[in-house]
């Protein structure tokens, strides 16, 4: 697929009606008359401020010592910097642990949201004309009318009874929870695919399954991007369900570290920052290294 | 790019196919339309979970809900008792009223602040890669933390400066005030959702045909004419996909609000959710079970708006 720097223009997302592009004038002579609008970028800068401050206010909290956070606002560029706070809070929160913890849900719920529903969407497209497919279709969808809090109290009695009260329990949850979702994405993206590219593999004797796995998955890349993304950030951002679910707090998600660390050393703020800013750091590196690729992904999601 | 609407369409004749294809059955045509049961094995045991771990807890909890189950030990029927009671608890109803004006008030001011941001991104301004990448970095944190941020921000830089400058009523955490609290969860809820609606707009803005807006400068249409009479109109269906996911949406709301007061001061921002997470604990599990079926009633009755609302102006979500 192709990555462009500017977000690609979406055609026929909505398709608002009563646009009749009875005036076709030449479309270039927008662009030849590209003159940067000084003002307002000097105004989105100003906006961006909303957003990097509490940023550099994280970065400066967890450089400070006790003693430098004091009774100021906290804004001030801590000099000389302390490094040991990030050692001090690796050790406190037992933060591999942790990040462990959380990279286990995250992976699998990434795998199992890119596997159920890429094969369940394909089952569904493939035989849209039978009741039984068409009809799981509409009982899948059903989930997002369901808001988590109704079903959260009987499903936590229930995955405890039967040993799930750990973060294995999550990731079943995660991925079931986001299957309609998804579902309706790859569903729309299936259809998009010739049956014809499928027929000729079946006549060189492939089966359904080798169909799935040497032809259409592959060819569902773009949207295979688009639902990890959201199943990425979903799962290591998470904070209701492993709070809920999971009863072992050694083997509780970063999110749940951080709130559980917070009632611990309440007064201890530099620690505290220190450890916010490590929890936060991975999903935040990963979306300034691939930042592009990020948003056109979830721009695709976006329009569905 | 549609999906439901094409879908619905696209069904419609291959109903009406089946049938007659199968009454005229030559063998090539009985032969397509049996199906190969892996497909159904693709299906079925995601099926299974799902009906597992989403569809039988909802099942359970509306029975529990008719029942003075406190979360342990025996239980009787008692019919439609913790409904009534329900509606006469204004603890519960509290939780309401508070829950319906902060996704209000937060659901107006997100799209505002979104849809001025998409404009900006959209107009010709420099550096705007750079500029968006910045803008969408808060939806990749988690929430609970950014409020953790935002926390000592409104409980401790805050006042300091607010002393600093001389400005008295908020010389003191908002956070503490009964009547305030709720701003800055809006605030903290702006800031995490604002991304996600102004991404919906930039797939909006960049759907209108500049020729539109060359015709308007024709016209001589200045830019906030144009923005009110040519803009507004043409991206009004993705407005309204924002205005409901995030209504919908910041009825839940739960995690910035553990981040920022907990539920207090007192029970001044305690959400619906959060009320319905405290039957777990409290005792309450019957109560609460009820709660979280009226939760979900309510719920449905603006998904159904939704849809209505989609239907109508064509556009599919």
């Amino acid at each position: 697929m192709t990555v462009s720097t500017r977000p690609e223009p979406i055609t026929g997302a909505a398709a608002p009606t009563g646009v009749t592009p009875g005036f076709r004038k030449n479309r270039k002579s927008n662009r030849e008359g590209f003159k940067v609008n000084w003002w307002l970028t000097a105004l989105m800068l100003v906006a961006s401020l909303t957003v990097l401050l509490p940023l550099y206010f994280t970065v400066a909290m967890a450089l400070k010592s006790p003693d430098q956070i004091g009774t100021g606002t906290g804004l001030a560029w801590p000099n000389p910097m302390n490094w040991e706070n990030f050692a001090a809070a690796y050790v406190a929160t037992n933060f591999p642990r942790a990040f462990m913890s959380t990279a286990f849900v995250t992976v699998l719920s990434v795998l199992g949201s890119l596997a159920c529903s890429s094969l369940v969407a394909y089952a569904i497209a493939r035989n849209w004309n039978h009741t039984f497919f068409r009809g799981s279709f509409v009982y899948l969808l059903s989930a997002m009318f369901i808001p988590f809090p109704v079903i959260i109290l009987p499903l936590i009695k229930q995955t405890a009874l039967l040993g799930l009260d750990n973060p294995a329990g999550v990731v079943f949850l995660h991925v079931l929870g986001g299957i309609s979702f998804n579902t309706l994405l790859y569903i729309a993206f299936v259809r998009s695919i010739p049956v014809e590219l499928e027929e000729s593999a079946r006549m060189d004797g492939a089966t359904t399954w080798q169909v799935f796995r040497r032809i259409i998955f592959p060819l569902l890349a773009p949207m295979n991007a688009t639902v990890g993304i959201f199943a990425f950030l979903g799962s290591w951002n998470d904070f209701l369900l492993p709070q809920m679910m999971i009863a072992d707090p050694a083997l509780q998600t970063l999110p749940v570290v951080q709130m559980l660390f917070q009632g611990e050393f309440n007064t201890n703020y530099s620690l505290a920052f220190a450890s916010y800013l490590m929890a936060m750091a991975p999903t935040l590196v990963v979306y300034i290294l691939a930042q592009r690729w990020v948003l056109s992904g979830v721009m695709r999601g976006a329009v569905k | 790019m549609t999906t439901t609407s094409r879908v619905a369409q696209t069904a419609r004749p291959a109903e009406g196919k089946t049938p007659a294809s199968a009454s005229t059955g030559t063998g090539a045509f009985r032969s397509k339309s049996k199906i190969d049961p892996t497909y159904y094995w693709m299906v079925a045991p995601v099926l299974a979970l799902f009906a597992f771990f989403i569809t039988l807890p909802a099942l359970v909890g509306v029975f529990f809900s008719l029942t003075n189950y406190a979360g342990y030990g025996d239980w009787k029927f008692i019919g439609l008792m913790n409904y009534v009671n329900i509606f006469k608890d204004p603890a519960v109803l509290q939780s309401y009223i508070f829950t319906f004006v902060f996704a209000l008030t937060t659901t107006v001011v997100v799209n505002v602040v979104a849809l001025a941001i998409a404009l900006g991104l959209n107009a010709k301004i420099k550096w705007r890669t750079g500029i968006r990448t910045v803008f969408f970095i808060p939806m990749v944190l988690s929430a609970l933390i950014v409020s953790f941020v935002f926390n000592y921000l409104f409980s401790n830089t805050l006042p300091v400066l607010a002393e600093r400058f001389g400005m008295t009523p908020l010389a003191t955490s908002i956070l503490a005030n009964e009547n305030l609290a709720w701003i800055a969860i809006v605030v903290v809820t702006v800031w995490q959702a604002a991304p996600g609606a102004t991404i919906i707009y930039l797939a909006g803005l960049q759907s209108v045909p500049s020729e539109v807006y060359e015709a308007a400068d024709l016209d001589g249409a200045g830019s906030f004419r144009q923005f009110l009479s040519l803009t507004l109109p043409l991206i009004l269906g993705y407005l309204v996909i924002n205005v409901i996911l995030g209504f919908k949406g910041f009825l839940g709301t739960y995690e910035i609000i553990v981040g920022l007061t907990g539920g207090g001061p007192g029970m001044a921002t305690q959400s619906v959710a959060m009320r319905i997470f405290s039957g777990f604990t409290g005792g309450d599990y019957s109560y609460q079970m009820a709660n979280a079926v009226i939760y979900f009633l309510i719920t449905l009755l603006i998904s159904v708006i939704q849809l209505r609302l989609i239907q109508r102006r064509g556009v599919s979500l």
